[in-house]
């Protein structure tokens, strides 16, 4: 596969997961607010926090957060390359330079997807229906990875696909996790009243982890939810089952077996999904879940650039390695 | 749908003779539509534009912004060719381009046919397609012109006229490809009872041609489809055709030239290509060889290439054929070669360089079209009785400067469709550029592109002047075989289903 297309098809992915993730964050704080709209009215810019975009949401609006710009930057704003039009545009655009690679239902859900966000930014729906446009949202993006996975012959460029949007999904989980731990758990007062549940609640649902979590550990519990949200081996959106289907993704593209490494990038990844494995979640909250998952973040950039180093950067001749030859 | 109404208007109508009276190959789809209330065929036209955007078949306008894609305007009403036409077509066709090949590898080498007076010797120094660098080289297998679109007219007088040669990149194949699944789905009923012969094997035909080319001894071939990028005019029909051919689709950036080879960049290091189809012009092929400012080539290539360890589709320096004062000769050509008559005649062309033409052309402006040697897509033309004053002065000027860079031709009544236009059916001027490889053998296309003039009365079919597409149906004698076609019949019945669990 071209260096160019395995880029493509990566950062493909990880556009339409983005996309999806911030849907998913405002229709849950959306809902949230509908819930207790007297308490919790500075609650908007956290969401600006879990994409990492402070700063730049700062200069755009210098007045502050409020429920609409906050969810004009992150749905509509063209100039926030994190917004989910801007997240659409780029993934569509990656996907037009690999459309003969990809298979044309692929490109027939994400151009529609594509179209759908565009025409709901010139018609301002997700404003009188927010629900309804962030629920298409979610849904597009579920069906082009479902799409993906029934089209796409299950080599190269779908395991880049798949290990795209796994890195992203811990990514994000990872944030959320991070955000709203900082910000529910000091208020100790609050612990164990229904507004804390509520709030707990909307962290599981940002994941869409809510029943799930139910069904493993039923009561609310913070420390229980970032177990699960952290340490689940099963649950599609916990950080560990990510990440350890991105090692896989990983490990069948450079056909090292799963255990061994050639690879920086292999060895990093089979680090981070080893501590996965045997970590403890009290020892991750006494020790700092933020500390924890500032560094797990980290590492997961630094697994993106050996990626990067590894697999897409355009090498001079000098390291080339030629595998076949076809001459006979 | 009401046909008694529609009006001729004086011209050539591909479907109907008389007005109400539809060609005989054009019967059963006359039949169809008179059946159809007139808000479907508006219904069936709008289905076709929304299927466009949301597949996303758009090609880049230049001049009008950095990545703006339109699509290209394609309308419900089908161009019919008789079965006994095409076979016209289709000889005229390979004969034409055997004779242009053997013209063009005559021009590299011993130029037989300028020693032989057949032609002048300035049909080299002065053509913009020459390319020195190519001289006395012999591409694989003695082909030059591996893809050609000729584009053809049917004047008034019922005639088909050859109105131009394109030997370097064609494009329009994939919309013939889409335009038929469109078509397919929006009437299926016609289909099923006109004959229609299939145009979906195209790709692998390509495919074909493109592996055949490889160098001796390579036995698995890599092809690759070489594009400027995304952003060029034509990249949709790029990645279509790598999709539909099962190859990789490479930037100049991808590729390589080390120890003689081509390669491209993968994720597992180098792999050697073997044959390039590029759509890339001769100019920005290699900044070694030719424009040393290109970015979009591939430094070395020609050198790999002259050495027979690529191939590249079409050859370098085919342009020169691809040259309307070339067409002129044309007949001459045939008759020079194959010592035979052309089939497809050619529009009566004037050659400004001859001094008596000339003097004609200059005095009948208002009746002629003219056109620049080398340009294509409909600019640097004029269109004698619908210019200006002004503009036929400023060609004059032109002509006079530089007269070996013009033609001329009488305007032609192109023949006309009818077209969906304001929700029902109105004339409009069409033109067929059907396509050719050649390879082990000439294949041509049964089929082409329908290029339609949309706006009232224009004879322009341009996509980048306001025209849009029409699929094109040959039609078969008989009926046709269904091995024609390389669609799958899905024959096994569904043999599993969920077991209903047993109640106990």
């Amino acid at each position: 596969m071209l260096s160019r297309v395995a880029d493509s098809i990566y950062w493909m992915s990880r556009y339409v997961e983005r996309a999806e993730n911030v849907a998913r964050f405002i229709d849950v704080n959306l809902n949230l607010m509908l819930e207790n709209p007297s308490g919790l009215t500075q609650q908007w810019m956290p969401l600006i926090s879990i994409t990492g975009d402070d700063e730049a949401f700062a200069k755009r609006h210098p007045e502050g957060a409020t429920q609409e710009n906050v969810i004009d930057f992150l749905t509509f704003d063209k100039e926030n390359p994190n917004s989910i039009i801007s997240c659409l545009r780029s993934a569509r655009e990656n996907a037009r330079s690999v459309r003969e690679i990809i298979s044309s239902e692929m490109w027939l859900q994400l151009n529609t997807f594509y179209l759908m966000v565009n025409s709901a930014a010139s018609t301002q729906q997700s404003f009188e229906s927010p629900n309804e446009f962030f629920t298409q949202v979610k849904s597009h993006s579920h069906l082009f990875s479902g799409i993906t996975d029934s089209t796409m012959t299950h080599g190269e460029g779908w395991n880049f696909n798949r290990f795209g949007r796994m890195l992203e999904r811990a990514d994000k989980t990872s944030r959320i996790l991070d955000v709203k731990y900082f910000i529910l758990l000091p208020n100790v007062s609050d612990i164990g009243t229904p507004m804390d549940e509520i709030q707990w609640v909307a962290v599981l649902r940002s994941a869409s982890a809510f029943e799930m979590y139910r069904k493993r550990h039923g009561r609310i519990a913070p420390k229980r939810i970032v177990d699960f949200l952290l340490l689940d081996p099963e649950f599609p959106r916990s950080i560990r089952f990510c990440l350890n289907t991105a090692r896989d993704a990983l490990h069948a593209i450079s056909g090292t077996p799963i255990g061994t490494y050639r690879k920086p990038s292999e060895k990093l990844l089979g680090q981070i999904c080893s501590d996965l494995a045997y970590a403890n979640v009290e020892d991750i909250v006494n020790g700092g879940l933020h500390e924890y998952l500032d560094n797990l973040q980290s590492n997961m950039n630094l697994a993106g650039t050996g990626i990067y180093e590894q697999f897409f950067a355009r090498r001079g001749i000098e390291s080339k390695r030629v595998l076949k030859e076809r001459i006979h | 749908m009401n046909f008694a109404e529609y009006d001729l208007g004086g011209f050539f109508d591909e479907m109907f003779s008389q007005p109400g009276h539809p060609r005989p190959a054009a019967w059963h789809l006359a039949k169809n539509m008179e059946e159809l209330p007139s808000e479907e065929l508006v219904t069936r036209q709008q289905a076709a534009d929304r299927a466009l955007v949301q597949a996303g078949i758009t090609f880049n306008v230049y001049g009008s912004g950095a990545g703006v894609e339109k699509t290209l305007p394609f309308d419900l009403v089908p161009r019919i060719v008789a079965a006994s036409e095409w076979e016209r077509i289709q000889k005229g066709l390979e004969q034409r381009i055997r004779a242009l090949n053997l013209f063009i590898d005559d021009l590299y080498h011993d130029k037989k046919i300028i020693k032989d007076g057949a032609v002048p010797p300035e049909i080299i120094t002065s053509s913009k397609g020459f390319r020195e660098q190519c001289i006395g080289f012999n591409p694989p297998k003695g082909i030059w012109c591996h893809i050609t679109g000729t584009d053809l007219v049917r004047h008034g007088d019922g005639e088909i006229y050859v109105l131009e040669d394109n030997l370097r990149c064609p494009s329009g194949v994939s919309y013939v490809l889409e335009n038929r699944r469109l078509m397919k789905s929006l009437f299926p009923e016609v289909f099923a009872a006109s004959n229609v012969r299939p145009v979906s094997n195209y790709p692998i035909r390509l495919r074909d041609m493109l592996e055949y080319l490889a160098p001796e001894g390579v036995t698995t071939p890599q092809v690759v489809v070489l594009t400027p990028g995304v952003y060029n005019s034509a990249y949709f029909e790029h990645s279509f055709l790598a999709q539909q051919m099962g190859v990789e689709l490479v930037e100049g950036r991808d590729l390589v030239v080390s120890d003689g080879y081509v390669w491209m960049r993968t994720t597992n290091g180098l792999e050697r290509v073997d044959v390039i189809y590029r759509r890339v012009d001769d100019d920005f092929l290699d900044p070694e060889v030719f424009n040393p400012d290109s970015m979009l080539g591939v430094p070395g290539l020609m050198e790999v290439y002259k050495e027979g360890r690529v191939a590249l589709a079409n050859a370098p320096g085919t342009g020169v054929a691809d040259d309307k004062v070339v067409y002129a000769y044309v007949p001459r050509i045939i008759k020079y070669y194959l010592g035979e008559d052309i089939i497809l005649p050619n529009v009566p062309t004037y050659i400004c360089a001859e001094e008596k033409d000339r003097s004609y052309v200059l005095e009948h402006l208002d009746e002629l079209v003219v056109k620049a040697a080398n340009e294509s897509g409909g600019y640097g033309m004029l269109i004698g009785p619908h210019a200006t004053q002004a503009q036929r002065e400023e060609f004059r000027l032109k002509i006079i400067a530089n007269p070996r860079n013009y033609i001329a031709q009488p305007t032609l009544a192109l023949s006309r469709v009818p077209t969906v236009v304001d929700g029902g059916l109105a004339g409009r001027h069409v033109d067929l550029r059907p396509y050719i490889l050649y390879g082990k053998k000439i294949f041509v296309l049964p089929g082409g592109l329908t290029r339609v003039a949309l706006k009232k009365g224009s004879l322009v079919v341009n996509s980048s002047q306001g025209g849009g597409t029409k699929d094109t149906w040959v039609l078969a004698d008989n009926p046709v075989d269904p091995e024609e076609d390389n669609h799958l019949i899905a024959t096994q019945t569904q043999s599993q289903s969920q077991v209903a669990r047993a109640s106990s």
